[in-house]
C-alpha cells in the first residue's frame, strides 16, 4: 500500500486555494440526492453536519450522549487560535503555522499545518456570527490570551468554557438544521461497526441505547468525527463516555491507524487524590499565564507552601526556559513536573503534585481581574479540592488530556478507506507529536465547517457509488458481527466488574506507555495487556441483557477495544526509536534530559495496517518533508 | 462514612419504579457519582444491575448528569452540579432519596435517567442565529459593548441539564429558554430574528407539555450556573413584543 497524502502542489500559501479550485463540484440540485453520515457531534462532527446540511445534503448524525449538545468539546476551557493578529503583536499565518509544526516536534505535515493557520481567521468570524459571546475589551473588540508554546497573544476565549460556547453555536447551527429536515439526528446511539462495499464505505451498523436494536444506515459517504482515545489510560481529563470504538472499528475494516503512540500530557490537572477517583480534571492551561509554577528548593519540604519564603522555592520552569518560562508546550512542562517529583520534590499528600501560584498575579492585577479571568476555574478547584486557590497555590500535576494519534487521512481528510472521512481529535493530521493548546478546537471547526465541505463534494463528484440496500452481504455480515459481539460480553458472566478491567489497563498504559517509555517496559506492558484480556473475555461480568439501557455494556464493548488499541500503541511507541513531543524514550534524550529526535530514522508518519485477528499489524511510513520550517531541535530556553 | 440510600428503581418507560433502600460505605474526597460507582461495583459484584444514571465530563459542563437528592435538584450545594458535588458536604449516617426529574416533559428512561429531548427541539425551533457557514463578516466588524458581551456569557452558560424544570412546580421550561433567548437578543447579530426566535421558542416548549412560570423561583435556587430568574422577565417582555408587533409586521410585509 502506498500513502498518497494528495497533497497540491506549488507554494505553500496557495495549496489550498489551488486544491478548492481543481475540486470537482456537486451541482446544488444534485446534493439532495447524496446521503451523508456523520458520526459524533462535537466541534468537528457538529460543525460538518450543519455546514453540509446547509449546502442541501441529506445528512444523519449520531452521538452516544442524550443530546448533541454534550459532546466532549463542551468540557473544553481555555480558547481557540487564530492569526487574527488583532493586538497587533506580530502574529500572522505564517508565524501560527511555524509555531504549531515547532510544537509538534516536525512530526505533523507542513502543508495541513498552513491551510489549518489559514483557516483559522475564518472560524472567529463564523463563531462571532453565530453569537459565541467571546470575551471583549471595554471599546467592544475581541480580547486576547496567550496560550503555551507561543510567544503572541492569538487565543480567544469566552471565560473558561470556550469549549461549550464554540460546541452551543456549532449545536445551534445543527438544530436548525435538523428543525429543517435536512440533518435527521439520532442521539444516545452508538456506531459498533463500518461497513465496506466494494472498498467505499457504506455504513454504519448502530445500536440504539435504550431499546438495544442493532440497526444499519446507508450512505454515500461516512464521516466520523467521534474524538480522542485518552480514556485508554483510565483516568484522564476526558469525559467518561469517550472512547475509541468508532476509529478502532474503522481500523479493523481496514483504515490505517496512525502515530497511535502520540499522546499527549497535559501539565495542570488536579492531582489523583484516591483509587476510588473516575476521572481527572484539568485546569486550563490559560492559569499558566498569570500563575507561576514552583516546589520547595528542598527534598521532601513538607511545610505550608505560604510558610516556604521567596527564597526556598524553585520556580524551576522559569529557571530552565527563560524565554517562555511558565509558558513552554505541554510536554516540555509536563516532563518538568515529573523530574522534580521523580527527585522528592513533589508536593501534597502523595509527592505527585507541584504548585501552581498566583499570589504575585493578584498582587500585581488585583483579585478583581483575576477572578474575571479565571473565576469558574478556582471556582471548580475549591469545588474538588476544598482549598481556596485566592489563598493557597493551586497544586496540579500532569494526567492524560489529548491524542495526536488517530485515523490516517490525506489532505482531502479522507482514510485510507474511499469515501470514509475522518475529523478532528479522531484524526491523527495536524499536530504531530505534540499539539499546542487552544489547537484542538481550531482543527476540529477548521475540519467540520471549512474544510470538508470542499473535499466530501470532489469524492462524491469523482466516484462511482453503486446502490446498495440493506439486504447487502457486507451489512447482514457486520450486523451479525456485532450481535455476536454483544451476545458474547453478556454471556461471560464471570468475576470482574469491567471498570476494574478498565482501571488496571489504564494504570498499565499510564506506567509504561505515559510520560516516559522505554523498550523494556513497553516490551512488558504488551504481554501484561494481552494477558489482562484474555482474563476480561473470561473473567468480566457484564450484568443485564443487551435488549435496553445498560450502563456495563456500553462499557464493556468499549473497553475490549481499549484493549486491542493500548496494545498497537506500545507495539508504534517501541517503533519509534526517538524521542519527539509528548513521546519520550528514555533511551533518547539530550544531556540536559530533553527529547532527541532522530530525524533521519523518524522523519515520517508511522500508519498502522490491520492484518486480521491474530496477526502483526504491518508499519507503513508517510515521509514527512520540511520545506519551510528547518528541521531544528525545539529550544524554548 | 456510612450512607443510606434510598434510590428509585426502574427498568425501563414501560414498568412501573419503586424506591429501593441500599448502604454503601463512602468516604469525604469522593464525588458524589464516585459513591454511585462504589455502590455499583457493589451491586455488580452481587450480580445485580447496576443503577443507571446519565454522566459524561463529571466536570459540571456537559448537562449529562442530574437527579433529586433529598427533593433538591442536584442536591444542597448551591451552583453545583451532582458531579461536581463531594462527599464531605456529607456525614456518616445521613439518609439520601435520590430520585430522577419528574416532568411530564422529560418521561424516565431507566432508574434516574430521563429523556430531555425535548430541550433540543426547542432549541431547533428557533434557539439559534441563522448564519450560513462561510458567510459570516471579520470578528470585529461589529462592536459589542463589554457589558452585554458578559451579560450574554452569563445567560449562556446554561448547560442544559433540565433542574430548572425539574424545581418547578409547573415544570415550566421557562429558565432554560430566557438563558437563550437573553444571550442572543444582547447581542446585535441576535436581532434580526430576536421576535420569532421568543415566539417560536415558546410555542414549542407548549407543544413539549411544559408548564408556564408563575414567579415561584425554585428553578434560580436550583440552577448549577446560577442562571437569573431576571432573564425570565427579559424573555417575557420580548414575548409580549414580539406578539404585538410580529403579526403586524408580517402582514405589512405581504407575507401573513
Ligand atoms: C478538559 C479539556 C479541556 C480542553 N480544553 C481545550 C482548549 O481550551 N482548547 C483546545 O483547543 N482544545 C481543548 N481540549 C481538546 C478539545 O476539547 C478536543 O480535542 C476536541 O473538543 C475534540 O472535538 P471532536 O469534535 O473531535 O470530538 P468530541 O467533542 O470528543 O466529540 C466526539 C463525538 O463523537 C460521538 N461518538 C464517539 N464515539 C461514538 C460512537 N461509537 N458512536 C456514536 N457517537 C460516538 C460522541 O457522542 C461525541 O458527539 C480540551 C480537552 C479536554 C479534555
Ligand atoms: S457529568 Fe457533565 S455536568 Fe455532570
Amino acid at each position: 500500500m502506498t500513502l498518497d497524502s494528495r497533497i497540491p502542489s506549488g507554494p505553500i500559501e496557495q495549496k489550498w486555494d489551488r486544491c478548492k479550485f481543481e475540486l470537482k463540484l456537486v451541482n446544488p440540485a444534485n446534493k439532495r440526492k447524496f446521503h451523508i453520515i456523520v458520526v459524533g457531534t462535537g466541534l468537528a462532527g457538529g460543525s460538518a453536519a450543519a455546514s453540509l446540511g446547509e449546502l442541501g445534503y441529506n445528512v444523519k448524525a449520531f452521538c452516544f450522549q442524550d443530546s448533541p449538545r454534550r459532546a466532549h468539546s463542551i468540557a473544553a476551557q481555555g480558547g481557540i487560535n487564530a492569526a487574527k493578529n488583532y493586538q497587533n503583536d506580530g502574529d500572522s499565518i505564517y508565524r501560527l503555522f511555524y509555531d504549531t509544526i515547532k510544537g509538534g516536534d516536525f512530526r505533523a505535515r507542513e502543508a495541513n499545518v498552513y491551510r489549518l493557520a489559514q483557516i483559522s481567521v475564518n472560524i472567529i468570524d463564523q463563531c462571532v456570527a453565530q453569537g459565541v459571546p467571546f470575551a471583549r475589551e471595554y471599546g467592544g473588540l475581541l480580547a486576547n490570551r496567550s496560550f503555551g508554546g507561543a510567544q503572541v497573544s492569538r487565543t480567544f476565549y469566552a471565560r473558561g468554557q470556550t469549549g461549550q460556547q464554540l460546541l452551543l453555536g456549532c449545536y445551534q447551527a445543527l438544530e436548525r438544521q435538523v428543525d429543517a429536515g435536512r440533518v435527521l439526528m439520532f442521539p444516545r446511539t452508538e456506531m459498533l461497526d463500518l461497513i465496506v462495499i466494494n472498498g467505499k464505505a457504506r455504513g454504519i451498523v448502530t445500536r440504539n441505547l435504550i431499546t438495544g436494536k442493532i440497526e444499519s444506515h446507508l450512505a454515500d459517504a461516512v464521516i466520523l468525527a467521534t474524538g480522542g482515545y485518552g480514556n485508554v489510560y483510565y483516568l484522564s481529563t476526558n469525559a467518561k463516555g469517550s472512547n475509541a470504538t468508532a476509529i478502532w472499528r474503522a481500523y479493523k475494516r481496514g483504515a490505517l491507524m496512525a502515530n497511535p503512540c502520540f499522546t499527549q500530557i497535559h501539565p495542570t490537572c488536579i492531582p489523583v487524590s484516591g483509587d476510588y477517583q473516575s476521572k481527572l480534571t484539568l485546569m486550563s492551561e490559560s492559569l499558566r499565564n498569570d500563575g507561576r509554577i514552583w516546589v520547595p528548593l528542598k527534598k521532601g519540604d513538607k511545610r505550608p507552601p505560604t510558610e516556604i519564603p521567596e527564597e526556598e522555592r524553585d520556580y524551576y520552569l522559569e529557571r530552565k526556559y527563560p524565554s517562555f518560562g511558565n509558558l513552554v508546550p505541554r510536554d516540555v512542562a509536563s516532563r518538568a513536573a515529573k523530574a522534580v517529583c521523580d527527585e522528592g520534590r513533589g508536593v501534597g499528600e502523595t509527592g505527585l503534585g507541584v504548585y501552581l501560584d498566583f499570589s504575585d498575579a493578584i498582587r500585581r492585577l488585583g483579585r478583581k481581574t483575576i477572578e474575571e479571568r479565571y473565576g469558574n476555574l478556582f471556582e471548580m478547584y475549591e469545588r474538588i479540592t476544598g482549598e481556596d486557590p485566592y489563598k493557597t497555590p493551586m497544586r496540579i500535576f500532569p494526567a492524560i488530556h489529548y491524542t495526536m494519534g488517530g485515523l490516517w487521512v490525506d489532505y482531502h481528510l479522507m482514510s485510507t478507506i474511499p469515501g470514509l472521512f475522518v475529523l478532528g481529535e479522531a484524526n491523527f493530521s495536524d499536530h504531530g507529536a505534540n499539539r499546542l493548546g487552544a489547537s484542538a478546537l481550531m482543527q476540529g471547526l477548521a475540519d467540520g465547517y471549512f474544510i470538508i465541505p470542499y473535499t466530501l463534494g470532489d469524492y462524491l463528484a469523482n466516484t462511482k457509488l453503486e446502490k446498495v440496500d440493506d439486504s447487502h452481504s457486507a451489512v447482514k455480515d457486520a450486523e451479525r458481527e456485532v450481535t455476536v459481539r454483544i451476545q458474547k460480553l453478556l454471556s461471560i458472566k464471570g468475576k470482574r466488574s469491567v471498570d476494574s478491567f478498565h482501571r488496571e489497563l489504564g494504570k498499565l498504559v499510564w506506567d509504561y506507555c505515559g510520560m516516559a517509555r522505554n523498550a523494556k517496559g513497553l516490551q512488558y506492558a504488551m504481554g501484561k495487556i494481552a494477558e489482562l484480556a484474555e482474563e476480561f473475555y473470561h473473567n468480566v461480568n457484564v450484568v443485564g441483557d443487551g435488549n435496553e439501557l445498560n450502563q456495563s455494556l456500553e462499557k464493556a464493548g468499549r473497553v475490549a477495544d481499549f484493549f486491542e488499541l493500548a496494545q498497537l500503541m506500545c507495539r508504534d511507541a517501541l517503533e519509534r526509536n526517538e524521542s519527539c513531543g509528548g513521546h519520550f524514550r528514555e533511551e533518547f534524550q539530550t544531556p540536559e534530559g530533553e527529547a532527541l529526535r532522530d530525524d533521519e530514522n523518524y522523519c515520517h508518519v508511522a500508519a498502522w495496517e490491520y492484518k486480521g485477528e491474530g496477526q502483526s499489524p504491518v508499519l507503513h511510513k508517510e515521509p514527512l518533508r520540511f520545506e519551510y520550517v528547518h528541521l531544528t531541535q525545539r529550544s524554548y530556553k | 462514612m456510612k450512607l443510606i440510600l434510598h434510590i428509585w428503581r426502574q427498568k425501563n418507560q414501560a414498568s412501573p419504579g419503586k424506591m429501593v433502600r441500599y448502604e454503601v460505605e463512602a468516604n469525604e474526597h469522593m464525588s458524589f457519582l464516585e459513591m454511585l460507582d462504589v455502590l455499583n461495583e457493589n451491586l455488580i459484584a452481587k450480580g445485580e444491575e447496576p443503577v443507571a444514571f446519565d454522566h459524561d465530563c463529571r466536570e459540571g459542563i456537559c448537562g449529562s448528569c442530574g437527579f433529586m437528592i433529598n427533593g433538591v435538584a442536584h442536591g444542597p450545594l448551591p451552583n453545583t452540579t451532582v458531579c461536581q458535588l463531594h462527599m464531605r458536604h456529607f456525614k456518616s449516617g445521613d439518609e439520601l432519596y435520590l430520585e430522577p426529574w419528574r416532568a411530564a416533559a422529560f418521561p424516565v428512561i431507566k432508574d434516574l435517567v430521563v429523556d430531555r429531548s425535548a430541550f433540543d427541539r426547542i432549541i431547533a425551533a428557533g434557539g439559534y442565529i441563522s448564519v450560513a457557514t462561510g458567510s459570516a463578516p471579520d470578528g470585529n466588524a461589529i462592536p459589542v459593548r463589554k457589558q452585554d458581551a458578559d451579560l450574554a456569557m452569563d445567560a449562556a452558560q446554561c448547560i442544559g441539564c433540565g433542574a430548572c424544570v425539574a424545581a418547578c412546580p409547573n415544570a415550566s421550561a421557562s429558565l432554560f429558554m430566557a438563558a437563550k433567548i437573553t444571550h442572543l437578543g444582547l447581542l446585535p447579530q441576535g436581532q434580526p430574528e430576536r421576535k420569532e426566535r421568543v415566539l417560536k421558542m415558546v410555542a414549542a416548549a407548549n407543544r413539549e407539555l411544559f408548564g408556564s412560570c408563575t414567579n415561584i423561583g425554585e428553578c434560580e435556587a436550583v440552577c448549577p450556573k446560577g442562571i437569573r430568574m431576571e432573564f425570565i422577565g427579559r424573555m417575557n417582555r420580548d414575548y409580549l413584543n414580539a406578539s404585538f408587533t410580529y403579526q403586524e409586521e408580517k402582514e405589512m410585509a405581504g407575507v401573513g
